[in-house]
């Protein structure tokens, strides 16, 4: 029960000044709502995946992007990144992530994700978040991290660029983070593509699991990584930067793998 | 007739509510004509009224007796539950003719009354779209189609005629003492809701809109401008506030409860527009409007 307090009292503490008069900023985020499922997240982060999260420190104020390794199916990391950012940051701070362009058409799950503060991932809206101080949160492997197979396990997939350009564009520090555990929680034995354009989903794997497993989540912060340059500069320009990132993020990985003992606790 | 800076300004669709509000701010500072088929009831005393429909060929004789400086173009309509057809020559074919007036005549500015529902709602859309963006609105929603024509046209003219100070504006849901199918449905005694989807809402004050008409007026101002009123809020807030039922209706999933919000900023800078009033002074206009059924537009 002290651990549910702990977690509302601490969504309590976000700031409120780019707030309207009712409680929400422009993008539709809702403090007040994050507060009624705190103690979800609290349960879920604590009990259930019994997340330890190094580094967190490292995060500088203002406005930064989370640049994470995608994996597990579902993108619980995703959570676990949010979730660590409120629960063990100090001040607490909501990490804004963005949603795939459909999810505006899902009942529920369209204004849960708006009020939790998650926006529709278009450059536009990145920008705008950053220039107001948020954090965002990046997977640039995109659906080739999250969704694929055991056999490829915390191999980083090929980087998008975007998250640079943003970078560039907004001033922003990047800040890698390794996630460990994400793909031990529902081991993907084979993607069917078939199946997937059939559903016109962007991945449709065969896991032998239901519900995601409680494995223990780890996540390593990296040291803040700057950057300068043209945002709008030729892609041969921007890769070296993209390169550095991910390196980065693969070693913290790997460093993450080593100092594990066990896969669930 | 040569053009005259102390001529009159004409205001089509001026016996629309939203138009007789912009009728009795206007009059005060210029000479008022106005043009609609419907009459002006309650008209003051020196705005003259050509009650003519649009398409008439007779509205012609209105820009040759009257020195007509400016021309306000609200004569479209925005409720998509009238006839298609009436709808589409009424907007369309109206907003054609206005501008040829418009050209013919030598009028030095017109300021057409679009909406931002142009843009279209639309699942991908980024959180706040600016003019730039391309109007998809008709893409999925027939009966915005001609809405989309008439901003486009509008468009085409203000870039074609240098010489001319074409503004289009494109309001967020206009609400006030208006008639507006936003400010109907919030009069509502309770209010229909696509269950699972709470999308957030812009709205703006009609007063606000009739400011902003006021800024486009000015000489200097020309382009397409998004005219947003305080910040955004989830719909159902804004009915919770509002203080009536509602009422969940399962939609057809995919297309249902989607709004578009738009980015007011280049009006706020170039023209210095800043919306007066809040949230709070629109939700009191509709917290006593429960037993008023909407006023019969025609």
């Amino acid at each position: 029960m002290r651990g549910f307090e702990e977690a509302v009292a601490r969504v309590g503490r976000l700031p409120r000044d780019n707030l309207n008069e009712y409680g929400f900023d422009p993008f539709g985020f809702s403090p007040d709502f994050v507060a009624r499922i705190a103690p979800l997240a609290h349960v879920v982060y604590r009990r259930y995946f019994r997340a330890a999260a190094y580094g967190i420190e490292k995060v500088p104020t203002g406005r930064v992007i989370l640049v994470a390794n995608h994996s597990g199916q579902i993108p619980i990391d995703g959570m676990i990144i949010a979730c660590a950012m409120m629960l063990d940051a100090e001040p607490p701070r909501m990490v804004r992530s963005m949603v795939e362009k459909f999810v505006p058409a899902l009942p529920f799950v369209s204004y849960f994700m708006s009020r939790t503060g998650q926006v529709v991932g278009t450059p536009d809206n990145c920008v705008r978040l950053l220039e107001r101080d948020e954090t965002i949160l990046a997977f640039p492997e995109g659906v080739a991290g999250i969704s694929k197979t055991f056999s490829k396990r915390y191999q980083l997939q090929e980087f998008g660029h975007g998250f640079m350009r943003l970078a560039l564009q907004t001033r922003s520090p990047i800040v890698p983070v390794a996630v460990i555990g994400g793909e031990e929680q529902a081991p993907s034995l084979y993607n069917s593509r078939a199946i997937a354009r059939l559903f016109a989903a962007p991945s449709f794997p065969i896991t032998p699991t239901l519900l995601p497993l409680p494995v223990k989540y780890r996540l390593y912060f990296g040291e803040p990584m700057r950057f300068k340059g043209d945002a709008e500069a030729e892609d041969r320009q921007i890769e070296p930067k993209v390169r550095s990132v991910r390196s980065t993020l693969q070693a913290l990985v790997h460093r993450g793998l080593r100092e594990r003992r066990h896969v669930f606790w | 007739m040569p053009y005259d800076p102390e001529g009159a300004v004409l205001v089509t669709g001026i016996a629309g509510r939203l138009g007789r509000l912009v009728a009795s701010r206007l009059h005060r500072e210029v000479q008022v004509v106005g043009l609609d088929r419907r009459p002006f009831p309650g008209r003051p005393k020196d705005v003259k009224h050509y009650q003519i429909d649009i398409r008439r060929k007779k509205v012609e004789e209105l820009f040759e007796r009257e020195r007509i400086r400016a021309v306000v173009h609200m004569a479209i309509v925005h409720d998509p539950r009238l006839d298609a057809e009436e709808h589409h020559s009424v907007n369309v074919i109206g907003t054609r003719r206005v501008l040829d007036l418009v050209l013919k005549h030598g009028v030095r500015k017109v300021v057409v009354l679009s909406s931002a529902t142009v843009y279209g709602p639309r699942a991908d859309n980024t959180q706040f779209i600016t003019e730039d963006t391309p109007l998809l609105g008709a893409e999925r929603h027939g009966d915005l189609r001609d809405l989309v024509q008439v901003d486009l046209y509008a468009n085409t003219f203000l870039w074609k005629q240098p010489e001319v100070e074409t503004v289009v504006l494109r309001p967020v849901h206009i609400v006030g003492d208006v008639g507006s199918p936003a400010s109907n449905y919030l009069r509502l005694p309770r209010f229909p809701v696509v269950m699972g989807f709470d999308p957030m809402i812009q709205v703006i004050h009609a007063e606000d809109v009739v400011a902003a008409m006021m800024a486009s007026l000015r000489p200097g101002v020309r382009g397409v401008f998004n005219v947003v009123g305080p910040d955004g809020i989830p719909l159902s807030r804004l009915l919770r506030e509002i203080g009536r039922p509602l009422v969940p209706i399962p939609g057809p999933l995919l297309t249902a409860g989607l709004f578009c919000m738009v980015d007011g900023e280049r009006f706020a800078r170039d023209v210095g527009f800043r919306p007066r009033l809040s949230l709070r002074d629109v939700i009191a206009v509709y917290r006593d409007a429960a037993a008023q059924p909407a006023r019969a537009r025609r």
